[in-house]
């Protein structure tokens, strides 16, 4: 046995020697990246549940060799382009407008001049051909991309979302809608920035300031983008108590911000549970393509408000969103294959998230600040900006900001009926995304 | 830059969004509102249909025995006395005990 050419191969397969392969410094950077945001997750405690798998899904889908996620098998998924099992290579060409998939004869001069035989490569990829020949991320990441973990989060948050505020409030709606301004204009602004509609259409859904819709609508229309969005959702979600006050004091004056408003009524346990199916019919039968995100949001609600589903409640918001959760954020992470986040890309779909979740608070804030006017100083326009959808964050802020303008201000309950009405109006917002592009 | 969809078709499409989001909120509203109207009125009907219950002869009522005095000082910090107040109240609430039978020692806002 020649224990040097052993040892030399031992070391040439190694993960280490991919660091000195052509641009293995790339995957350098992102396990500092990673580093960063297990940081910013545990010490921080920056949306810890997720960003703490995201993170370390980067880490993994980064180190060199360890084959948990092929970036190019997904490619060859979504292109609908052959797949070479061997050498991990989806067989397309891209040029800057569109991409061109080998024909059956370009395949087989391909497989000649690459010494594979028939089974080396697969022709049409499907999920089976993924559990076949993929890694263990890749298997997790098909609950990604056939969009289901977006959906089962949407039936915890569901179950634990209690959405008496906005029904002893309706109009709250309206600040719930005015908070989707970001998404619109961040789309707009990715539009202009020469994007394509599908990847528009995902960054601009950061500013819904709602993950799982982030992740559903980016899996279906844009998913090489979806480790930067749904990074960039997590991250600014978490940053809301920071990013939200200068708006908040900006946009709105002292004597505005002081507004204490009067105790709304109480809602009785039938409108509870008509509320979830009477919501779930009309916003599905109006934009059918809301159906998943809507249709678990309101199932997990109606299980929580029946008061005889109470077991299946409280596993759809504890047991299930948290194996969920598990999943969803180390599979996200996986696509954060270096060679493709690196880029302009990621840098613009920061810079334009924080411009999404920026225009939505100001959108809240501007209904907000009419309905003051309109109901004789009523309503705290300080509420209008909770219309974003981070449960129950937004909400939060509203109620620090209006108790430092007026000590004895508890906007909170006030709050949470815009914060529950963004969660519907993100996911309409991305029914109308995936309307137009899906 | 080569824009991948015209101006004003991304104009277009950005408003048309926008604009859905309200529409489709603001009927929801409705909605919730004639929901929220026909409950009201179905309860006060309910309310004044029931009819009143016949005067119960009276029953001599044991007092309740009336917990003696203060159970001494509570301290504050950082925390308003009306608030402190009603945080009390809601246990004593809670607990189903007269106030003056349970001593706080001490409540501190944690921020």
């Amino acid at each position: 046995m020649d224990i040097l050419a052993t040892l030399s191969k031992l070391v040439n397969e190694s993960g280490f020697a991919g660091f000195v392969a052509s641009g293995g410094w790339k995957n350098l950077i992102m396990i500092a990246i990673a580093c960063v945001l297990l940081y910013l997750g545990i010490h921080k405690k920056f949306e810890p549940l997720l960003l703490v798998g995201i993170a370390f899904g980067v880490l993994l889908t980064n180190l060199p060799g360890g084959g948990l996620y092929h970036m190019e098998m997904w490619d060859a998924y979504i292109q609908e382009a052959p797949y070479d099992v061997v050498n991990d290579k989806a067989l397309y060409t891209k040029t800057d407008d569109d991409v061109i998939v080998f024909t059956d004869a370009e395949v087989a001069a391909y497989m000649q001049a690459n010494g594979l035989s028939e089974g080396d490569v697969v022709t049409h990829i499907a999920f089976t051909d993924i559990i076949h020949h993929g890694g263990l991320l890749d298997i997790l990441y098909i609950g990604v991309k056939a969009g289901i973990y977006p959906c089962l989060i949407f039936l915890g948050v569901g179950a634990m979302t209690d959405f008496g505020p906005l029904l002893a409030n309706p109009k709250s709606l309206l600040l719930g809608a005015a908070a989707q301004l970001g998404v619109f204009l961040a789309f707009f602004g990715a539009l202009m920035l020469g994007f394509a509609g599908t990847e528009a259409a995902s960054i601009g859904i950061i500013g819904g300031a709602d993950g799982p819709t982030a992740i559903y609508l980016t899996g279906l229309l844009a998913p090489h983008l979806l480790g930067p969005i749904a990074i960039a959702a997590y991250s600014y979600m978490a940053l809301i108590p920071m990013i939200q006050p200068p708006l908040m004091r900006m946009l709105t004056t002292e004597k505005e911000r002081s507004v204490k408003m009067e105790q709304a009524r109480e809602v009785s346990k039938t409108e509870k549970i008509l509320f979830p199916i009477v919501v779930a019919g009309f916003v599905i039968l109006l934009i059918p393509s809301t159906a998943p995100l809507i249709g678990c949001l309101m199932f997990g609600n109606l299980l929580q408000v029946t008061g005889v589903t109470q077991r299946l409640g409280d596993t759809a918001q504890n047991a299930l969103m948290n194996i969920v959760t598990l999943f969803l954020g180390i599979s996200v992470g996986a696509t954060t294959v270096a060679s493709r986040f690196l880029s302009f890309q990621t840098l613009a779909i920061i810079v334009l998230g924080l411009v999404a979740f920026g225009f939505s608070t100001m959108g809240g804030l501007f209904v907000g600040k009419l309905m003051y006017k309109l109901s004789g100083g009523k309503i705290n326009p300080l509420i209008g900006s909770a219309g974003v959808s981070a449960v129950p964050m937004a909400a939060r802020v509203s109620q620090v900001e209006g108790q430092k303008a007026n000590p004895s201000n508890f906007l909170l309950m006030h709050a949470m009926g815009p914060n529950v009405a963004g969660v519907i109006g993100s996911a309409i917002a991305a029914g109308f995304l995936l309307a137009v592009f899906g | 830059m080569k824009l991948k969809m015209p101006v004003s078709d991304a104009l277009i499409t950005a408003v048309l969004g926008y604009l859905v989001v309200f529409v489709g909120l603001a009927l929801l509203m409705a909605v919730v509102i004639i929901m929220g109207k026909i409950m009201v009125s179905r309860r006060n009907t309910a309310a004044v249909a029931a009819p009143a219950a016949p005067a119960a002869a009276p029953v001599p009522v044991k007092a309740s025995p009336e917990a003696p005095g203060s159970a001494g000082e509570v301290k504050i910090h950082d925390v308003p006395d009306r608030e402190a107040a009603m945080i009390m109240a809601i246990v004593a609430d809670k607990l189903r005990k007269p106030l003056n039978e349970l001593r706080f020692k001490s409540i501190k806002e944690i921020k």
